[in-house]
């Protein structure tokens, strides 16, 4: 069964379709992704499957990977968390690195480069990219996965420099798009319910995870899955889950992966397990990044999943525990407001003491988080599926390779 | 002869403008200026993108008064709005400047949100193309509404009030042009209401419509 017959037993014959004819006037384009790791991360997992299913629609995509140094990605780390705006100052040696580094990947990546149709660059890392290919004959698109929507200007702009050349970008919210010489498209981001990581688990398996991972099955799980980040808020959800305890029995997972472009990982899951001390209802894991199934594994026997983010880009773990059927108590920032819709697929929270309130409402209303959870998934299926996201990769290739007007009518 | 029907289909992308604005004051400013496909967009773009499909308030404007500013009575003014009611666009623009200058007549202290809850103005670029499916007949164009998807149906309901010379859809459009005993069918279809709904729900109620004029013609 080919994948976008797979994808048709999930989202319908009739989207698929949809999809088909889009890309008939793309047939044979040349369209290579750059980014910067090929596991771990948000961006790796949505390139794993989007560029198959381009493929598939008879798009010649391709996947490029760049390579860098502990110091290269030391300073794109600054960037990325610069372009979330945190401070930060990007001493001289790590952007020598920076330039270095692009210059080095530009030369290997040269001959596909120069010959693309269509370039998607994806987040800082590759984004010097552009400067040292000057012979390109395709559209460059510079994809920001980054809530950037207050960045430290120092670091933007820096960057801005060498996506001013851009021929377009993309962001995945109105609230993130920077002002740039060029259109801003707007694409959410998406999940794909045929991976590792979201299709549907037996039973056998999950009752088999609570053995495994020493959790009760008798008393609800409390569930946030996330890198191990500041802006995640891994000590807010303790303070939560600790104003809950009081009252409810609960467990808590903290669970997230690490990313080869991630350094500061390790220094947060110390800092968590030390805050969460010999609680032995709070588990800590720090999970390979390609342990995918024990993530989907942990979203399904969660009563409730959280993601208490201070900043977020979109949170893809919000759309994944949404497509499973969890309501989502979720941050007020970022994409987190778009997916969940305050009293129908979860909660939006500013405060440790706010999730822990809906927490504790929907573990006593059980009727309503049942309700929730449906509405979640159905809200997912038809908005945030990767689907939905190659069709309005396929409708901007169609904008940007036909000129940049209101109306683009194929023949 | 009339041409047969042909079925086209669309996608929107939609475009941040990078133009924003954090007070309602400013948004009337804003609203002066900005293109009409912003106003397009916030009104009929929903019905194409993410959104939850029972909104409490169908337009961007009315959403944003009501999430950031909190002020439930100009949400509710501006949630009433129906495009539909007006010739183009420029007229939606005067009225919703006209019901905001009424609330900030009504309410002095003017109203502002967090940097990060600002109202962002969105355009969108539509793709068009055709789905090669040409129908001649009125009942052969009824079996087929069932199969049509949302993006045939944005563009044949939606898309063609912009386009058509009678700023209806193309269905009624189509209809015109046959015989004169069918322009019973063409005044129903024009009378489908498509604001305050999903594309789903229209294309159903266009189904419906379609199948009883079927039948009844049948007897």
């Amino acid at each position: 069964m080919t994948l976008l017959e797979q994808y048709a037993q999930i989202v319908g014959e009739d989207v698929i379709h949809h999809l088909q004819q889009l890309g008939e006037h793309l047939q044979g384009l040349k369209v290579v992704h750059v980014n910067s790791t090929r596991e771990g991360g948000g961006v790796a997992e949505i390139l794993h499957r989007l560029i198959p299913l381009k493929q598939e629609l008879g798009i010649d995509a391709r996947w490029e990977v760049i390579t860098g140094t502990d110091l290269f990605f030391q300073c794109t780390k600054l960037m990325h968390n610069g372009l979330q705006g945190k401070r930060g100052e990007l001493h001289p040696d790590y952007l020598t690195e920076y330039e270095r580094v692009n210059e080095m990947n530009a030369e290997s990546l040269r001959t596909n480069l120069e010959e693309a149709d269509i370039v998607f660059i994806h987040d800082p890392q590759p984004a010097a990219l552009l400067r040292f290919i000057p012979d390109r004959r395709g559209k460059w698109i510079w994809r920001c996965h980054i809530d950037a929507s207050r960045p430290f200007r120092p670091i933007w702009k820096y960057l801005r420099n060498f996506l001013e050349p851009y021929s377009a970008s993309i962001w995945s919210l109105s609230e993130f798009a920077q002002p740039l010489p060029h259109p801003l498209y707007l694409v959410a981001p998406s999940i794909d319910p045929l991976s590792e990581k979201n299709i549907e688990l037996e039973e056998d398996e999950l009752a088999a995870m609570h053995y495994k991972w020493g959790l009760d099955p008798e008393r609800p799980i409390i569930t946030q899955v996330s890198r191990f980040d500041r802006f995640k808020d891994p000590i807010g959800v303790i303070r939560a889950y600790r104003l809950v305890k009081e009252y409810s029995p609960i467990q808590l997972i903290l669970a997230g992966g690490g990313a080869t472009d991630d350094p500061e990982g390790e220094e947060m899951i110390r800092w968590v397990k030390e805050y969460a001390g010999d609680d032995e209802d709070i588990h800590v894991l720090l999970l390979p990044s390609d342990d995918h199934r024990t993530i989907n594994a942990f979203q399904r026997i969660s009563d409730i999943v959280i993601q208490k983010s201070t900043k977020e880009g979109f949170g893809l773990t919000v759309t994944e525990a949404m497509w499973k059927g969890k309501p989502v108590i979720g941050g007020d920032v970022g994409g987190i407001r778009l997916q969940v819709v305050d009293h129908h697929t979860g909660f939006l929270v500013t405060s440790p003491e706010g999730a822990a309130l809906r927490i504790r409402y929907l573990l006593k209303h059980r009727d309503k988080l049942k309700e929730m959870g449906e509405k979640a998934h159905n809200f997912v299926l038809e908005n945030f599926l990767i689907t939905r996201h190659l069709r309005e990769h396929l409708t901007l290739m169609h904008a940007i390779m036909f000129e940049n007007k209101e109306r683009i009518e194929t023949s | 002869m009339v041409d047969p029907f042909a079925v086209k289909d669309c996608a929107l992308i939609a475009v941040a403008t990078g133009e924003y604005v954090q007070t309602l004051r400013e948004l009337k400013e804003k609203l002066a200026a900005i293109p009409t496909g912003c106003i397009y967009y916030h009104f009929w773009g929903g019905l194409l993108r993410a959104r939850f499909d029972d909104p409490q308030y169908q337009n961007d404007f009315a959403i944003w008064s009501w999430r950031s500013l909190h002020d439930k009575t100009l949400a509710e003014r501006l949630a009433v709005i129906d495009p539909t009611d007006f010739g183009d666009l420029n007229e939606l623009r005067r009225e919703l400047i006209e019901v905001i200058e009424e609330r900030l007549d009504e309410n002095e202290l003017l109203a502002w949100v967090i940097p990060s809850h600002g109202f962002h103005f969105v355009r969108s670029q539509i793709v068009v193309f055709d789905t090669g499916r040409r129908f001649s007949t009125i009942d052969e164009l009824s079996t087929h509404i069932v199969h049509m998807s949302p993006g045939t149906i944005f563009y044949h309901m939606i898309d063609a009030r912009r386009r058509t010379p009678h700023f209806k859809n193309d269905f009624s459009e189509w209809i015109m042009g046959l015989e004169e005993e069918h322009q019973e069918l063409a005044s129903r279809i024009a009378g489908i209401d498509p604001y305050f709904t999903t594309l789903r729900e229209l294309r159903d109620e266009l189904e419906r419509v379609f199948t009883a004029y079927v039948k009844e013609r049948r007897g």
